[in-house]
């Protein structure tokens, strides 16, 4: 199990330290200079434009790409070690074998991998986490039995962030949670990430709507291949800013 | 009828009876982990290649056993699967271009080199297979695989399912993606082992997709797949061989025959993807 210690005694908060973290596919570089600091009881969007790196900043936090330079470090341990409780990623829509002959509650059910390990059996608590999750991510009653062939867009993305939240994980990394999701379900959603946070969890989430930031998230971090501005929403998202994130996408 | 009890008289009958039920039911078994890998291309490429593999050891060590022959088999495909990647990391072609050189480049390279092999089997075995001259040792062997094949799967199958359903989050989860990917690996070169045994090196391929293919026709529960593969691919291969003696056909061919009847059988009987849409009855 998890090395890193859940527990938060006398209002203690654990942090997410980034320091120098550089990563390169191959000859490309697609992270530099990336240093931050976020804590748990908060959420951070990272906004930037297409080719920004906010996919290989989630993916370089979940330990699933290599690092060229930097620490990453999750309330003292490396990020590495945390993996297997404290970490839930959720990964973007085309990365998924859809046509795996699974249900939705099934899906979900993967989250208590963590919890369970190989072998263990499925208790009443795993049972609950998962009924819950299913009940956030409105996908209980006929849905859940469903295959996952035959959901929608949409659909398909809550069944998956249901398993993300089944995890119980500590620190959520999401990327592009809202996609596809209707006008009910993105509130309902955002209503959730709150509630994540709230409950002394840290969510991460790559995000595009510049327009519902605020109203979703405490933090922004602009980033295009190096961190732009990192802070609390009002202040960072200003006009200057945001030209500053967006422009001379092509060229770099 | 009476010639089925005749020839079950017959010892290497026997044996190869006993060989189609462990070689299909282990095959069948995998075969779920190759459809929900989406790799049969690839894994074609593999059963091509363990030919050159094979006989390569066979020129070295002047003998055919099975240690040997799963090494050569081994060291093959692990030098065609890493030298696909790594075409397909310098330049732009796609994997599965890189692997179909690499692989018709060894297959046909084996061919070549069987020239020089001195063993008293004929080009025909070395390619379509010969389980009607098995050995009591093969059935051990074999015996030895499905053993291992049933162990692993059932020890693993939670973190080998996440693994593939989605590597990434498996990995954030704690699962040894790495660990089960060589797992997958080793069992279906395990179980092209011994399916190059039954049907040689090209219809290898056959045995270990065709009964996962079919039982994903009736079924959506993952673990359908593999039991359900298992019994379709040891009852095919058993019915394959007690015909394929009174209709005189080679029994390797026979069994990939047979399991290609049947899936286009569950095809147009399937409750949910018949072409012809017949509401369910069961």
């Amino acid at each position: 199990m998890s090395k890193c210690n859940h527990s938060h005694a006398h209002g203690q908060t654990h942090d997410l330290i980034i320091e120098d973290l550089e990563v390169a596919y191959r000859h490309n570089t697609v992270l530099k200079d990336i240093s931050l600091h976020a804590h748990c009881g908060s959420s951070v969007a990272l906004v930037g434009p297409n080719g920004a790196g906010k996919s290989t900043l989630l993916k370089a936090i979940a330990g699933l790409v290599k690092r060229r330079t930097g620490r990453i470090t999750w309330s003292g341990e490396d990020n590495l070690k945390c993996r297997g409780g404290e970490f839930a990623y959720l990964p973007q829509h085309e990365e998924v074998n859809w046509d795996f002959p699974i249900t939705v509650r099934g899906v979900v059910e993967m989250g208590r991998y963590s919890q369970l390990g190989p072998w263990k059996k499925f208790t009443k608590q795993d049972d609950l986490a998962v009924e819950k999750a299913l009940s956030l991510m409105e996908m209980d009653g006929e849905l859940a039995n469903r295959q996952i062939s035959e959901l929608s867009g949409g659909q398909k993305q809550r069944a998956f962030i249901a398993r993300s939240v089944a995890q119980e994980a500590h620190v959520l990394l999401l990327d592009e949670p809202f996609t596809g999701l209707d006008r009910d379900h993105t509130a309902n959603l955002t209503r959730l990430l709150r509630k994540l946070a709230q409950e002394n969890r840290l969510v991460i989430a790559s995000h595009h709507d510049v327009n519902t930031l605020a109203d979703i998230f405490d933090h922004v971090l602009l980033l295009n291949r190096q961190i732009v501005a990192y802070g609390e929403c009002q202040s960072i998202l200003t006009e200057e800013n945001l030209t500053l994130t967006f422009k001379n996408t092509a060229n770099v | 009828m009476f010639e089925l009890l005749e020839m079950l008289d017959m010892p290497f009958f026997r044996r190869a009876l006993v060989a189609a039920a462990l070689i299909g039911f282990t095959n069948g078994f995998v075969s779920g982990f190759v459809l929900l890998r989406r790799s049969s291309l690839a894994l074609s490429a593999l059963g091509h290649t363990m030919l050159p593999g094979i006989v390569i050891v066979v020129l070295i060590t002047g003998v055919l056993n099975q240690a040997g022959a799963f090494m050569g088999a081994l060291l093959a495909s692990l030098l065609v699967g890493l030298g696909s990647i790594a075409v397909t990391r310098h330049t732009r072609l796609p994997q599965s271009t890189a692997l179909a050189i690499f692989f018709t480049s060894a297959f046909a390279l084996g061919v070549v080199l069987l020239k020089y092999v001195h063993t008293s089997q004929d080009l025909e075995e070395w390619l379509f297979g010969s389980i009607l001259s098995v050995s009591d040792a093969d059935l051990k062997v074999f015996f030895g695989i499905a053993s291992f094949t049933l162990l692993s799967a059932t020890l693993f199958m939670r973190p080998l399912l996440l693994t593939l359903f989605e590597p990434n989050v498996a990995a954030v989860q704690g699962v040894g993606v790495r660990w089960m990917n060589y797992l997958l690996y080793a069992l279906m070169i395990f179980a092209l082992m011994a399916s190059f045994q039954a049907v040689g090196s090209i219809l290898s391929i056959g045995l270990l997709v065709v009964p996962g293919a079919i039982v994903s026709l009736f079924t959506n529960h993952t673990r359908w797949l593999f039991w359900g593969g298992g019994v379709v691919g040891c009852l095919g291969s058993v019915l394959a061989v007690i015909i394929s003696i009174p209709l005189n056909i080679p029994t390797g061919p026979a069994i990939v025959l047979v399991l290609g009847a049947l899936f286009l059988v569950a095809y147009l009987c399937s409750p949910n993807y018949s072409p012809f849409k017949r509401s369910p009855k069961t």
